[in-house]
């Protein structure tokens, strides 16, 4: 996939709200496949997650924050504070709002959502999170995420995020930050739901299939006390037992589908991990570059002789003295040379980032593709061994059936 | 031609009431073949029904004409298909609404070819209450014969909808059972409690009047003082008891175990509709497995719905037959009792004779009387214990069949929804 370089100083910016002023051809293609790929979901006619945002008015807000107890992965006790997301839809001729979804989301979601359109969306600069964690309250003496003061920054920078994001022409077209605004359970709890789904249906199964054992006694015991119905029930009875008994293996091939989800889980860890990874190579461009700026700064300053920015040099030599014009040049030439190996490493790492961007993309295609395959692979095992099953029910059922009739 | 028509008939039998075992005390009497033990012709030809003292027989006459009855006999004991000459259906079941209560009619239509209806064709509407009466009526005036069960009165209100359309239909099928029943015995199908039950415009004044030709064999068996224990009850009789009570406890267990495994179905049926949605949410975050993760969650919305049918079926077909072959073998058990008590009492009024020290042992009139009862009763029953054993294997065979029959389709709705995605999902995506 091309992409268009993008000049080092752009990068520095902070978060540009206004759009690339020729988006790559290929992102938009790409952006494209993702949404024209999934199935229109939502309220409304199939086009709205297209035009959504763009035509139609939309109010978003994070409203309010609530503390929660749960489990986590880890299946312990957590203690974690969710926030209400709530989305209006403004009718033009009336100006009213509407509200059409509200859910509850916690800040690990948020960075989930975040890392996902990192990695989709490489060319564009994402609007940035609240800081994680509580490392500066006022007048508070130790970081406490649950510190009220704490939560409520957090609330508003969480709502100037999704609301960045909206006013983005691209990345408001999203369909997963759609869904994040309005469908309640993301990909990867949706994934894990199956597969404590699956384990509950099939509790269920084994017990329907096991009390039909009981059929299989009470036929033998009844049959006993009959003369011509005796052979006919108590061959069926046998049936009853063979049906009972063939649960064991059944359940044992649905433990291997539940098995191949949770390796389908992986999946999303490892997106997470590429995303840190680039949220490091980010950070490290980003200091590299302020600090190229700064020390330009200072170079301008010594050259021209005018002190705009404090600096420790400046204040000493107004206490104590200017420096020589010798001493002066031997600055501005050092600095001078630093200011080329900064440009030349910032070259170099802005290279390296887009370097890593295009192999982790590709990375994530890939495994994307392999995910998908596996997946397909194993929904059609599943659906073979359900039809398995189905016939081995036909066939047990069909020998009973001819033993009663033979009654 | 005898005169069996004749009402005088009603003298010589005694307190009987018409019936086979009374064609068989006839015979025997006559000096004409032995025991009926089956229901088979006691005679070839009506004509040798003359009695030879030209006396006119006594009894009660039913309203059937014996000599079309005695027809009959020569015919296998079982009506079958091609013999049956009386067809009875209850269907069509309607709400109405009164002032004083809300209850249920059904429609039942008679076809008959025989003479002692009227008309070739009636329909009438009964409700539960009329069924009832008419039980009542047949045991009282049958009591040596097994009379079929009626689907349980009394519904716990609240637990149960008395009119929901599935506890209707499920009592409607009961009900056409036991009027099916009844029409297929060769003597109960002859009783004038179920001709007027079947024919009347208005039972109710028919229940007002009562029928008071026929007295009832219970009143006459008097209560036998002191625990009298029998001598010996006859071995079929004893087998049979012996049968019974093995039987009800097997079907008990039976009910049970069917009542489980619905609960267990319907837990699971739960479930599965949990499971399917999951799958639908799932695809709305996915683009290429979109399509073949909705598929899986129709499929599997599909075979909820099949476990639904199939739960719905067992409940409404399988469980009442079930329980009212339970109640049937509770009123075969008290048909039996009713047998030890006659011969209890003809075995106490035996033992008072050869107490007494007389000079002409004869036996006198009414001990005669009794063991004539007596024997009537073993022959009647014995002949509806065998129709009735019959009756069961083939109500069971069918059951049984129709279970697995459920289960089967069940399984093969559940095959086919699985077989239709597997080419979803091995479709190759299009190159976008």
């Amino acid at each position: 996939m091309e992409q268009a370089a993008p000049d080092p100083e752009r990068l520095l910016q902070p978060a540009p709200l206004e759009p690339l002023s020729h988006p790559d051809a290929g992102l938009e293609s790409m952006v494209g496949e993702e949404t024209k790929g999934a199935r229109d979901e939502g309220p409304g006619d199939g086009t709205m997650t297209e035009n959504n945002f763009s035509l139609k008015k939309i109010e978003i807000s994070v409203s309010e924050a609530e503390k929660r107890t749960g489990r986590n992965a880890m299946n312990m006790q957590e203690t974690y504070t969710a926030y209400l997301i709530e989305t209006r839809s403004v009718e033009h001729s009336d100006g009213q709002s509407v509200l059409t979804d509200s859910l509850w989301r916690r800040y690990s979601e948020f960075e989930l959502l975040r890392n996902y359109l990192l990695v989709y969306y490489p060319h564009i600069v994402v609007p940035p999170l609240p800081e994680k964690r509580a490392e500066f309250v006022w007048h508070k003496l130790s970081a406490d995420n649950m510190d009220p003061d704490f939560v409520e920054r957090r609330r508003i920078g969480l709502e100037n995020f999704l609301l960045r994001v909206a006013s983005h022409p691209i990345l408001c077209r999203d369909k997963i930050f759609y869904l994040f605004l309005t469908q309640e359970g993301n990909w990867k709890e949706t994934v894990n739901e199956t597969g404590f789904q699956l384990k509950r249906v099939a509790d269920r199964l084994y017990g329907v299939y096991k009390v039909h054992g009981n059929y299989g006694r009470v036929f033998s015991e009844w049959s006993a006390i009959e003369k011509e119905m005796g052979d006919g029930l108590q061959s069926a009875g046998h049936h009853m037992d063979v049906y009972a008994a063939s649960i064991d293996d059944i359940l044992e091939d649905e433990e291997h589908y539940a098995d191949q989800l949770k390796e389908y889980l992986f999946y999303a860890e490892a997106l997470r991990a590429v995303c840190r990874k680039h949220e490091l190579t980010q950070y490290d461009l980003e200091t590299a570059a302020q600090d190229l700026a700064a020390k330009k700064q200072q170079c301008e300053e010594l050259a021209t002789g005018t002190v705009r920015t404090f600096s420790l040099k400046g204040m000493t030599t107004k206490l104590f003295g200017q420096e020589t014009p010798e001493q002066r040049e031997a600055r501005i030439k050092m600095l001078e040379e630093q200011i080329k190996e900064g440009e030349q490493q910032l070259k170099s790492k802005n290279l390296e980032g887009r370097e890593f961007v295009k192999n982790a993309w590709a990375d994530i295609e890939r495994f994307k593709e392999q995910k998908n395959h596996d997946l397909k692979e194993a929904l059609i095992s599943y659906a073979v061994m359900q039809i398995s099953m189905c016939k081995k029910g036909i066939q047990v059922w069909t020998n009973a059936k001819e033993c009663f009739s033979k009654m | 031609m005898c005169g069996f028509a004749d009402s005088s008939w009603k003298e010589i039998s005694g307190p009987f009431t018409w019936t086979f075992g009374s064609c068989y005390l006839y015979t025997k009497r006559m000096g004409f073949l032995p025991a009926l033990h089956r229901l088979l012709p006691c005679c070839s030809n009506t004509t040798d029904l003359i009695l030879p003292n030209g006396g006119t027989p006594a009894g009660t006459a039913s309203p059937a004409s014996s000599s079309s009855l005695l027809n009959r006999l020569q015919l296998d004991d079982d009506m079958d298909g091609e013999t049956r000459d009386l067809f009875v259906t209850v269907d069509d079941p309607k709400k109405h609404v009164c002032t004083m209560e809300t209850y249920i009619t059904y429609r039942i239509t008679t076809k008959s070819t025989r003479v002692e209806f009227d008309l070739p064709e009636y329909s009438v509407r009964r409700r539960y209450q009329d069924f009832d009466w008419l039980r009542n009526k047949l045991e009282e005036s049958q009591p040596t014969h097994l009379i079929p069960p009626l689907p349980e009165k009394f519904v716990v209100k609240g637990v149960v909808d008395r009119f929901s359309e599935e506890f209707v239909e499920t009592r409607r099928k009961a009900l056409d059972k036991f009027l099916k029943r009844i029409t297929d015995h060769p003597v109960l199908s002859f009783n004038e409690h179920f001709n007027v039950f079947l024919t009347a415009k208005d039972l109710n004044a028919h229940k007002k009047q009562g029928m008071a030709l026929l007295t009832r064999v219970g009143e006459s068996v008097k209560h036998v003082a002191g625990g009298y224990k029998l001598r010996n009850r006859p071995l079929e009789f004893a087998a049979i008891g012996e049968y019974l009570d093995t039987f009800a406890l097997k079907l008990g267990t039976i009910d049970r175990i069917a009542q489980r495994i619905i609960k267990e179905e319907i837990e699971y049926l739960v479930e599965l509709r949990e499971y399917g949605p999951v799958y639908s949410t799932w695809s709305a975050l996915e683009a290429e497995l979109a399509e073949p993760l909705e598929g899986v969650s129709a499929c599997i919305g599909n075979c909820s719905t099949a476990l639904e049918e199939l739960t719905d079926d067992m409940t409404e077909d399988f469980l009442p037959v079930l329980r009212e072959y339970i109640l049937y073998s509770d009123s075969m058990k008290s048909v039996l009792k009713k047998r030890d008590q006659v011969q209890a009492e003809y075995e106490a009024k035996l033992e008072a004779v050869a107490l007494r020290k007389e000079e002409r042992p004869k036996v006198p009139a009414d001990v005669e009387k009794c063991q004539d009862r007596m024997e009537c009763f073993n022959a009647d029953l014995k002949a509806d214990m065998e129709r009735w054993q019959n009756n069961k294997r083939q109500d069971f065979r069918q059951l049984l069949m129709g279970m697995a029959d459920k289960n089967i389709q069940y399984y093969e709705k559940c095959l086919l929804a699985w077989e239709s995605i597997i080419p979803l999902l091995q479709e190759k995506q299009e190159a976008k």
